[in-house]
């Protein structure tokens, strides 16, 4: 993975060090909060709710197990001894004091971490399928791409005041981990006669105007990535909305004026921005490959994974649904639960990071990865190792068999730490999982993906979620309105509403009954929620939701 | 017809531990809400809230929340300030940690 050069290293200790005169200065009273809110905020720095917030990047969702035990120090000594994994493969510590927020960038800067770009309208931190590197179905590892596009984007000048934020999603397979068509720009590698390129997808996105992304370019060569990338976004600085925040995002900016137009110009544009490229980006790209380097595989017998497979059922539970293929023989991806039923989806204390960056050290080429769904990931782990790993998971809190299942929730921090937010919903999400964990289904239920947002933000991808679940404020009562049929792969669909919310306490009940359509009418166990609502509609499960309104229809 | 004011409180985050904080009366800050000053006077609130702002040097984004008068002081009528006057639900964190450990 990338390893920091001089000159990196260099850039975020300047970084660094100017961020800790700003904090200086509106300490002292030479800044105001309106001179040095945008100052913060370029460094990732929130005020929510009850404090500061520091979101820090993972760029691409990759770090080494050094930096996890980083994130882990953070956690422990300035922030209360826990962090929050995002649906942006971010980290977030909700408790830090504003005094000792530059030597918590300090010590990222130390191991290679940083905060520059997740929060403002920039170019954020460029996301990507956490199995990069190692799923079995990859043409090849996007992070390579994903890296040249995070040095470009850093500080590029032209960037640093889009009209609004600006998020790009990669992957390397043609199944879609990364969700690429819920991002401003989501990149696709696909091979044509044997090169590699690009397919180009603008003007996804979630919030309040939820929309899929289209294709811009069916194949963009290699080389051409950044000068292309840079006219996407010269387009949208010069058609972009600054008049409305909320017409702000690329996805309006295509609405508004066709994917045709946007097309035209972005290719009328590249054909001037391309010739100042001078293969420089190429060479660099060369260079940053050498990082990604696959690990040398191990060839071993798996007989102690089989033997354990065969022999230890709660070991079975976890390897069947916490396991993906790999595209090694003999290894397997570990998707290791941050959500145990009750916990908070995405939450992680200081030790559990301690003991997977050690996971990761020990069993997985030093390598660790954040997915978007909230879970941290050992991507390349030898089989044989994985009854030992599951042992020591299971000493830390660490080993719920929920991956893909109903309990396997995305959630975003809601109203209990966001000042955006409208309702809560990590509560309902812990409760949710507790409730059908006590019900002993989830397991039968099958693959099944609910999501939460606490607002119309949508940082919970509630949109692309089997059952989505938005948290409003009706008349100063949480409120929530459930959607159906979303999808957040490669055959991504926005859900659709059953109908009006339902008060907190009635929230999860309302699951409740949409899961007990779904195991009335599904076509044996094999048929997924998805595709029983495919098969079935909406009707059946607003008859569930609102028996009283059948009934006067009747 | 115009809205009815209902009763306020000032309220905002402190710079340096970016915890909630109440305007009281005597123009300092309390970590109390039941401490605050409840204004019921439209017109006098947007004067309080001018004096709050000029010390703009300690605080972050004040503004007026609505309130109602309790037995102890005032008290949040919306459930959002009923949690920055109490903490996440989730953890037994921010106040609510803060009163039990006094």
């Amino acid at each position: 993975m990338y390893k920091y050069n001089e000159f990196d290293e260099a850039f975020l200790a300047e970084r660094n060090a100017q961020f800790r005169a700003q904090v200086g200065r509106r300490i002292d009273g030479s800044l105001t909060e309106d001179e040095f809110k945008p100052l913060r905020l370029m460094n990732g720095v929130y005020l929510q709710l009850h404090a500061y917030m520091l979101r820090v990047a993972v760029p691409y969702g990759t770090l080494n197990s050094a930096q996890m035990r980083t994130l882990a120090l953070l956690a422990e000594k300035w922030d209360k001894g826990y962090g929050h994994f995002t649906t942006r493969q971010n980290i977030q510590y909700n408790w830090p004091k504003l005094r000792d927020i530059p030597d918590m960038l300090d010590a990222l800067g130390e191991a290679g971490l940083h905060a520059i770009q997740t929060s403002g309208n920039t170019i954020r931190n460029t996301t990507a399928d956490h199995f990069a590197g190692a799923a079995a179905d990859e043409l090849t590892d996007p992070r390579p791409y994903a890296e040249l596009i995070r040095q470009w984007s850093t500080d590029h000048p032209e960037f640093q005041f889009l009209g609004r934020k600006f998020k790009i999603a990669i992957t390397g397979s043609s199944a879609d981990r990364a969700v690429i068509k819920a991002h401003d720009v989501g990149l696709q590698v696909v091979e044509q006669d044997g090169k590699i390129g690009f397919r180009v997808v603008v003007g996804g996105g979630l919030g309040r105007t939820p929309m899929i992304g289209q294709v811009l370019r069916e194949f963009l060569p290699q080389a051409d990535l950044l000068p292309y990338l840079e006219s996407v976004l010269t387009v949208y600085n010069v058609l972009g909305r600054r008049d409305n925040k909320y017409k702000a995002r690329i996805k309006i900016t295509v609405s508004e004026n066709g994917i045709d137009t946007y097309r035209a110009m972005t290719e009328e544009a590249f054909m001037a921005i391309r010739g100042q490229y001078d293969g420089t980006d190429q060479q660099l790209l060369e260079e940053i490959k050498t990082h990604f380097a696959t690990p040398e595989f191990r060839s071993a017998p798996t007989d102690a994974y089989d033997a354990a497979y065969a022999s230890d059922p709660v070991f079975r539970a976890w390897a069947d649904t916490n396991l993906s293929e790999h595209r090694a023989d003999g290894h397997a991806i570990v998707t290791i639960s941050i959500k145990a039923h009750g916990q908070t989806p995405g939450d992680a204390t200081a030790e559990q990071m301690r003991v997977m960056a050690d996971l990761g050290e020990q069993y997985a080429y030093n390598e660790l990865r954040i997915s978007h769904q909230q879970n941290v990931i050992l991507p390349h782990v030898h089989k044989n190792d994985l009854p030992a790993i599951h042992a020591t998971l299971k000493a830390h809190g660490l080993a719920t068999a929920n991956i893909g299942l109903i309990s396997d929730i995305i959630a975003c921090p809601g109203m209990d730490y966001c000042a955006l937010a409208t309702a809560r919903s990590i509560p309902v999400a812990q409760e949710i999982a507790t409730r059908f964990d006590a019900l002993k289904m989830e397991h039968d239920i099958g693959h099944l993906q609910i999501k939460i947002s606490g607002c119309i933000n949508a940082c919970g991808h509630h949109h692309v979620a089997h059952i989505g679940i938005l948290g409003l404020d009706r008349a100063g009562v949480e409120n929530y309105q459930i959607t159906l049929g979303g999808d957040a792969t490669e055959t991504a669909a926005i859900g659709t509403r059953t109908g009006p919310g339902f008060a907190y306490d009635e929230i999860v009940p309302a699951v409740e009954r949409i899961v007990e359509v779904y195991m009335a009418q599904r076509e044996g166990a094999e048929e997924t929620f998805l595709e029983t609502y495919r098969r079935i509609g909406m009707e059946p499960f607003k008859a569930a939701l609102y028996p009283e309104a059948q009934k006067k229809v009747a | 017809m115009a809205r009815a004011f209902t009763p306020k409180v000032i309220t905002a985050n402190d710079l340096l531990e970016g915890d909630v904080i109440y305007f009281t009366a005597d123009d300092s800050w309390t970590r109390d809400m039941a401490s605050a000053e409840l204004i019921t006077d439209e017109a006098d609130a947007q004067l309080r809230l001018l004096d709050a702002e000029k010390q703009n040097i300690r605080i972050v984004g004040a503004y007026l929340a609505d309130a109602k008068a309790g037995p102890n002081g005032p008290e949040p009528t919306h459930f959002r300030e009923d949690f920055r006057r109490t903490g996440p639900s989730n953890y037994f964190h921010g106040k609510q940690e803060a009163e039990a450990n006094v």
